[in-house]
């Protein structure tokens, strides 16, 4: 593929404005750029060709299978998209008079109604541009509650060792030092070291449950307990919601702070990696840190509330991913109570049913029943075959699946996380179990193949080493 | 020749004289890492002290410290390794990371033998 | 109630049995009793029909107004067709961070077309592949300039409220110090700048042009940050730079800034999408994706997310940002937009808004009791007093469906906004209703 610099040609163009009807203002030199801005020249034509090629090399959830673990890539409801485009939600100006918008704040009125109701949370707020930044919110929320305390000496965050990445980077942005906890064998807290751990410098744990394995940490109401009676909060990471939406609600087994990933749960489009959304719910003690503005409802109409002087602030201008909220609150009204229920029961039968009809070959890390997710490992093919995860993975490529997440969690040697989700039907499942077993016969017979995978796709594997060694981050104009 | 010494984190050092020596990676510590891509060094004029990282290097999908085998102060770091960190790949014993002056403390230190025995408990 | 589960309640049954379950709570075990399966409260599911009416009458209770006269953040430029036509294929809404190269070429190249685009409007020498806005890209690009030693951070009172308390928000969280630097005819003053720089000052923040509208004095800022030893971000609006000086040309360490008046509907404050750009000297510190090019096995070009060893995924408690992804989707969307309108059409987008401006400027400053508060020039927004409250202005244009200024209550001065969706003949119109209000 050419990149679009390369098929640019001087002096072409679309037609897209009329000629300027006002006179020409002619700004100061002092005040002008001096070297060429080299945006491409193309026809409409040739940037409509040049960006098909780019889509037929960019694989979705609707080219097929995408078991991609913690990842929950399910289906992506049209409707959504229709509902974000409509021109009543997509042309407003977010500083447009309250009485003009109040369609939009009741949208985010209602949804935080109904998600704080589907996690157990007093009230929430749709700020966080996504998990990440929902996670930092969180973690912010609970620094502000020990501060009004006065209690200065709780510093430090305790976070299990098969937790994403993304929770220890969080807990440094937000100022906490992180204490590490090591999982028991079965991959779940291992309760006398939390017990260990939790003091009265803990500020709080955060957890994601079911974990990064896929297991639903069964002795939650104790953990929430040792941290509570310590005078620590607990931090709920919404990654793996998937599993248990609508059956047992994060509020309930004792959380006091949640983030959502609406990508994920909520089926909104991952869109290539964002935009995502990451609204933080939490319980009333939490509720006057939240960060500003926030929405209320009064006799006359819905309201931005701006003067919540123990907020933290806000984590990024305006009011959040509005459009991506639109699309999981469709999703969510479509569903209903009884729609989402059904969700998590059909995203952890798929999974335990691939866990089953792969368990006999594969190695599964944890013994199930597993909950929306599972973890098989390649340790054994890698001794006995020299055949590697990140093998199999580019096998799948040949196949047309997407693989699953590979290296995670860390306490898995040659993970492989498969997370098949509730929208794949049982059909699919079975060609992809079939295809597992055929990628295992192959590495048992003519491993070289798999390490030569995949063949078909527009690039054989890339040479990574040098793309970091020497990195080249734009194209250098001839 | 200087004797050099190891350290159970798989440093190396070479002592220039009483109070000045040079530390880098050991050969398993390279092998392990694999391709290396970026390395970050401290500057000339900072505190290293035993048993705390020090620097860092990269591979594509990993980052591991590099823990200081003795207590002084940086005198000189090895600039070719910031553009070349692939010289640790290739010459890890030539390839020194940096130089710590005015020791004060030195940690645990092995000598070939005690190392040797390290790695193969390590296999 | 609506569903996306293919699978029939026989068919789950069915699978439930075939792998030894004679129910669905028997995989639900692990859960509590106590906490397991309850009525949470929420209405039964919908189909189709019945939510789209749902949606569509809330969306009914937003007004859209024919002229806008509003920016402060958020710009109503045009949005050619093509560029909607192409972010909505599905393959880009429906894709997820490219992990798996081999099969993602596509969505690769089309961000590194992007950071390369980004590179060109700031000559900055790195782009990373997006944050999720202009005040969040502002907030990580202060945290890369922190030292042990620097953990100060002035920032200039022509900002954005929202870009200031963003960054407020992060540097509480980092103990950092944020000071701001107060303005003096509307613009930075730089004398109060150079009192409050040290030997702790991590980095200056300046906005150009400022939320007032107003063409900053860069190259000073950057003269007397950098004597300090301190870095200066320059957060940019990307249409301006089109015309004005690059944050290249005036030297600054790293440009930042919200890129959705590139293809971007106002969306109500977001989605939208945050640009990063710095010195080769710094892309270490850059937080968030960055695609870089390389080869396969066979030596064709290709591309692949690079230098990742930065990231939380791998660092985790030690990375310097806890951001995983980028905002994919509104990149694809800037760098259609930057494609479809080009070197020129952005070129001209920008001179239509800048003219468009001063053209309205000088009209609505020739009624009684609308002066210009400063002198200074400025790009596309510039403020005026007004000769009533602001709110009789603002009502009586919105009966007009005109959405005014954005107004500054306190001071009763309204910052207007003009881009080149306006006409002439709309905004004598504007000019004749103000005229109105004098009277």
């Amino acid at each position: 593929m050419k990149l679009i610099f390369e098929k640019s040609r001087s002096g072409r163009s679309c037609d897209i404005l009329p000629p300027s009807d006002v006179p020409e203002y002619i700004i100061d030199k002092a005040y002008t750029r001096e070297s060429e801005c080299r945006l491409p020249e193309m026809a409409e034509n040739d940037i409509s060709r040049h960006y098909t090629e780019i889509v037929k090399n960019t694989h979705g959830v609707n080219d097929g299978f995408y078991p991609l673990g913690s990842c929950t890539m399910k289906y992506n409801p049209k409707i959504n998209d229709e509902i974000a485009n409509l021109n009543g939600f997509k042309n407003i100006h977010p500083l447009q008079p309250e009485h003009t918008i109040q369609g939009a704040l009741e949208a985010l009125s209602l949804a935080e109604e109904y998600f704080c109701k589907i996690t157990g949370m007093d009230r929430m707020s749709f700020q966080p541009a996504a998990g990440a930044q929902g996670e930092l919110t969180g973690l912010l929320l609970i620094r502000a509650y020990h501060e009004e305390r006065k209690d200065f000496k709780r510093n430090k965050i305790i976070i299990p060792d098969s937790a994403h990445g993304t929770n220890p980077a969080t807990a440094t942005m937000a100022g906490y030092t992180v204490i590490t906890i090591e999982s028991k064998e079965d991959g779940l807290v291992d309760l006398e070291k939390l017990k260990e751990v939790v003091d009265d410098d803990t500020a709080g744990l955060m957890l994601t449950n079911p974990s990064t394995i896929g297991l639903f940490e069964k002795d939650i109401l104790e953990i929430t307990s040792i941290v509570h009676d310590n005078g620590g909060l607990i931090y709920y990471d919404g990654a793996n919601l998937n599993a248990i939406v609508g059956l047992v609600r994060p509020g309930d087994m004792g959380f006091d702070v949640i983030h959502l990933n609406l990508h994920k749960t909520f089926s909104t489009p991952h869109g290539g990696g964002g935009p995502g959304s990451g609204p933080v719910g939490c319980k009333d003690i939490l509720a006057k840190y939240l960060p500003t503005p926030t929405v209320e409802k009064s006799a006359d109409g819905y309201k931005f509330k701006y003067d919540n002087k123990n907020s933290i602030g806000t984590m990024k201008n305006f009011y959040g991913n509005f459009l991506v909220v639109l699309r999981a609150l469709t999703y969510v009204i479509s569903l209903g109570q009884d729609g989402l229920k059904d969700t998590a029961r059909n995203a952890v039968l798929n999974a335990n049913y691939m866990m089953h009809n792969l368990k006999d070959i594969y190695q599964v890390a944890f013994d199930g029943p597993c909950m929306h997710e599972f973890v098989i490992s390649i340790e054994k093919l890698k001794k006995e075959q020299g055949i590697t995860a990140l093998d199999i993975a580019k096998s799948l490529l040949e196949y047309g699946i997407h693989p699953p997440t590979m290296y995670f969690p860390n306490i898995v040697a040659e993970a492989l996380m498969i997370e098949p989700t509730e929208t794949e039907s049982r059909e699919t499942l079975d060609e992809a179990i079939n295809i597992f077993k055929l990628i295992y016969d192959k590495a048992k017979k003519t491993p070289i193949k798999l390490k030569e995978a995949p063949n078909n796709t527009y690039v054989g594997r890339l040479d990574e080493v040098r793309a970091a060694r020497n990195p080249i981050l734009k194209y250098k104009f001839k | 020749m200087n004797k050099t010494y190891y350290t159970r984190t798989h440093e190396w050092v070479e002592f220039i004289s009483e109070s000045k020596a040079r530390v880098g990676l050991t050969d398993f510590a390279q092998e392990s890492m694999g391709d290396l891509v970026f390395i970050n060094l401290p500057e000339v004029d900072d505190e290293v002290i035993v048993d705390e990282s020090f620097a860092d290097v990269e591979s594509v999908k990993a980052v591991e410290d590099v823990l200081s085998p003795l207590t002084g102060i940086v005198s000189a770091i090895n600039d070719d390794l910031l553009d070349t960190p692939e010289l640790i790949n290739q010459e890890p014993y030539e390839a020194w990371l940096v130089e710590i002056d005015n020791i004060t403390e030195k940690g645990e230190l092995l000598d070939e033998d005690e190392y040797k025995k390290v790695l193969s408990e390590e296999e | 109630m609506g569903t996306y589960i293919p699978n029939t309640r026989d068919e789950q049954l069915d699978m439930l049995k075939s792998i030894g379950y004679e129910k669905f709570d028997d995989l639900f075990i692990n859960i509590p009793r106590e906490v397991y399966d309850k009525d949470f409260k929420i209405p039964y599911g919908v189909s189709e029909l019945e939510v789209r009416k749902i949606m569509e009458k809330m969306a009914s209770k937003n007004r859209i107004f024919k002229t806008v006269y509003r920016g402060s953040g958020a710009y109503n430029h045009y949005i050619p067709s093509i560029v909607k036509q192409i972010t909505s294929k599905e393959e880009f809404l429906t894709s997820y961070t490219p992990y798996q190269a081999e099969i993602s070429q596509g969505l690769l190249q089309s961000i590194f077309e992007y950071q390369t685009m980004i590179c060109e409007l700031t000559g900055m020498d790195v782009s990373n592949a997006s944050v999720y806005d202009g005040a969040t890209a502002a907030a990580e690009a202060v945290i890369m300039c922190k030292e042990r030693k620097r953990t100060k951070v002035l920032v200039s009172e022509a900002a954005l409220p929202g870009v200031l308390s963003t960054i407020k928000t992060y540097c509480h969280a980092l103990d950092m110090e944020v000071i701001v630097v107060p303005c003096k005819n509307g613009m930075t003053d730089i004398s109060k700048l150079k009192k409050l720089l040290d030997d702790k000052t991590a980095c200056a923040y300046v906005q150009q042009p400022n939320m007032f509208g107003l063409i900053e004095d860069v190259d000073s800022i950057v003269e007397i940050t950098h004597e300090a030893g301190a870095k200066v971000i320059e957060g940019c609006n990307p249409v301006s730079l089109a015309i004005l000086k690059t944050p290249a040309e005036y030297g600054v360490d790293i440009a930042v800034g919200e890129a959705q008046p590139l293809g971007l509907p106002l969306s109500f404050g977001g989605p939208y999408i945050g640009f990063m750009a710095t010195t080769e000297k710094l892309v270490r510190r850059l937080p968030g994706r960055i695609v870089g090019e390389t080869v396969d096995i066979n030596n064709k070009r290709a591309y692949v997310l690079t230098l990742q060893a930065r990231e939380q995924h791998i660092r985790r408690e030690k990375a310097l940002s806890n951001i995983c992804s980028n905002q994919a989707l509104c990149a694809q969307t800037v760098a259609v937009y930057l494609t479809s309108m080009g070197q020129s059409g952005l070129l001209e987008v920008a001179k239509q808004s800048m003219s468009k401006s001063h053209y309205l400027a000088s009209k609505i400053t020739g009624i009684k009791g609308f002066d210009q508060v400063y002198a200074g020039e400025f790009f596309y927004e510039f403020v005026t007093t007004a000769p009533v409250d602001i709110n009789i202005i603002m009502n009586k244009l919105e009966e007009n469906d005109i959405l005014g200024g954005y107004p500054l209550i306190e001071k009763n001065q309204i910052i207007w906004c003009v881009t080149e969706m306006v006409t002439k003949k709309e905004m004598d119109r504007l000019v004749e209703l103000l005229k109105e209000v004098e009277g």
